[in-house]
């Protein structure tokens, strides 16, 4: 039962990009499109899940004994980094559309401070392996839920009259604006 | 100071970097993708200007196509043959004559030849200066302004303002194509660099209304096209057109034409 609260407090009342604003660039830079919002979703959550079990491990495991917890920054940036080069490689060979489409900000998700985020976040509450990886998973899920979201809606407002001064960028984050305020009816469901 | 607090950290994050390091190097071994190495071959002999004149983003996407069979060998205007036959030489295949194309102005109307409606005071620009009444302070709307959007369009600095008409240098131009796309008058055409006979005009008006505009504007009246030996000139829209693939440069139409219309460049220049 905890681990659902976790997950679903994760995916939608602590939504990463419209409650803690983190992962705002690949939010507003690959919305354009459902189809590769959702590529871009599948590998931030390939790389969230996969980061946090690794800087769990790296964390518990070679910091702590060693007494260098103060060098985690850099350890979760390694791992993170490695983990991204490893999803570059795997999706240039399986989807080069995917590839092409996703172009820059795949090897952004390097600095994608949601995945660090996450990552420290699972560090300072002290989560278990168990519930680091649910805490990623559901994070990435939430990331994922709201850039599919966004892209829906752009595709739409696409064909809409804007004017002429909201045109482009400005109507997104309006757009995402109003999706936070809406996310925020959320806050109730966990207490 | 204990040496142990900076060989600890040290070992530990290294030992972590060579560990993933490795892994990635086993892990491109198996995701490998093989990419095509005469893409990189054609890259080397295309001329790398990135001028889009053959229509793809940049030479790099053009190398792509034309290993890819989606492009033509000779597809390439600014290389011109010397790049296709380098990159036939590369791909195997039988190099395809490529003819020399260059841009060519047709218009003539210099400043002593060509009336103006008013005069213009604005933004060196021909696109904004067409854009305004009368489409440009020009008497003749088809004419050129000469106000030098297509001399910055060009990446060779092969076009200049001559008496305030555009003039391509012949020898300089590749044949590129930005100029024809940046004339708000569509009156930049490209043309084989072997034709030198051509119609210096772009005037769609009937003769009369030609004559009161510009001096050496072409009037339609067809004499042209009756003395030429191979009916390589035809009149459309009251404008001679010649067909330079029948023109045997015979130079006719040039002593005939009343208002020198049509120029015999190599003479011009």
């Amino acid at each position: 039962m905890d681990l659902l609260l976790l997950f679903i407090g994760a995916v939608l009342v602590n939504n990463v990009v419209l409650t803690r604003f983190l992962g705002i660039c690949p939010f507003l830079g690959v919305s354009k499109r459902v189809e590769t919002a959702l590529g871009m979703g599948m590998a931030v959550t390939f790389v969230m899940t996969l980061a946090s079990i690794i800087s769990y491990m790296v964390y518990e495991w070679i910091l702590k004994p060693a007494d260098i917890t103060y060098l985690y920054t850099i350890a979760f940036i390694l791992v993170i980094a490695s983990l991204v080069q490893l999803v570059e490689m795997i999706i240039q060979k399986t989807s080069p559309t995917l590839y092409q489409a996703l172009g820059v900000y795949l090897p952004l998700i390097t600095t994608n401070c949601a995945v660090l985020g996450i990552a420290v976040i699972n560090m300072q509450a002290e989560y278990s392996l168990i519930k680091s990886i649910i805490n990623g998973f559901g994070t990435a899920v939430g990331f994922t839920l709201a850039i599919v979201i966004l892209a829906g809606i752009r595709e739409r407002t696409d064909y809409n009259k804007i004017p002429k001064s909201f045109e482009g960028y400005p109507i997104v984050l309006i757009t995402a604006g109003l999706m936070a305020i809406a996310f925020l009816g959320f806050y109730g469901l966990i207490k | 100071m204990d040496i142990k607090s900076i060989l600890f950290p040290a070992l530990s994050i290294g030992g972590l970097g060579l560990l993933f390091g490795f892994g990635l190097g086993i892990a491109s071994k198996i995701f490998s993708v093989k990419a095509n190495p005469l893409i990189e071959q054609v890259k080397e002999v295309l001329p790398g200007a990135n001028c889009g004149g053959c229509g793809y983003a940049g030479c790099e996407a053009f190398a792509k196509a034309v290993v890819e069979g989606k492009a033509p060998i000779n597809g390439c205007p600014v290389g011109g043959a010397k790049t296709t036959e380098a990159i036939a030489k590369i791909l195997g295949v039988e190099s395809t004559e490529s003819v020399k194309k260059v841009a060519f102005v047709k218009c003539n109307g210099t400043c002593e030849k060509a009336k103006e409606k008013y005069i213009y005071d604005g933004v060196k620009d021909c696109v904004q200066a067409a854009a305004l009444q009368g489409k440009g302070s020009k008497g003749c709307e088809y004419g050129c302004l000469g106000l030098g959007t297509c001399v910055s369009a060009c990446p060779f600095n092969a076009i200049k303002i001559v008496d305030g008409v555009a003039v391509v240098d012949e020898d300089l131009c590749t044949g590129c194509g930005q100029c024809v796309a940046a004339c708000p008058k569509n009156l930049i055409e490209l043309v084989p660099y072997d034709s030198p006979i051509r119609v210096r005009c772009n005037s769609l008006d009937k003769g009369k209304a030609v004559k009161v505009n510009c001096e050496v504007g072409c009037i339609g009246c067809r004499l042209c096209a009756k003395v030429c030996p191979k009916d390589a000139i035809v009149i459309e829209n009251n404008l001679a057109k010649i067909n330079y693939d029948t023109c045997v440069n015979c130079k006719a139409c040039v002593k005939k034409c009343p208002t020198q219309a049509i120029v015999n460049l190599k003479e011009q220049l």
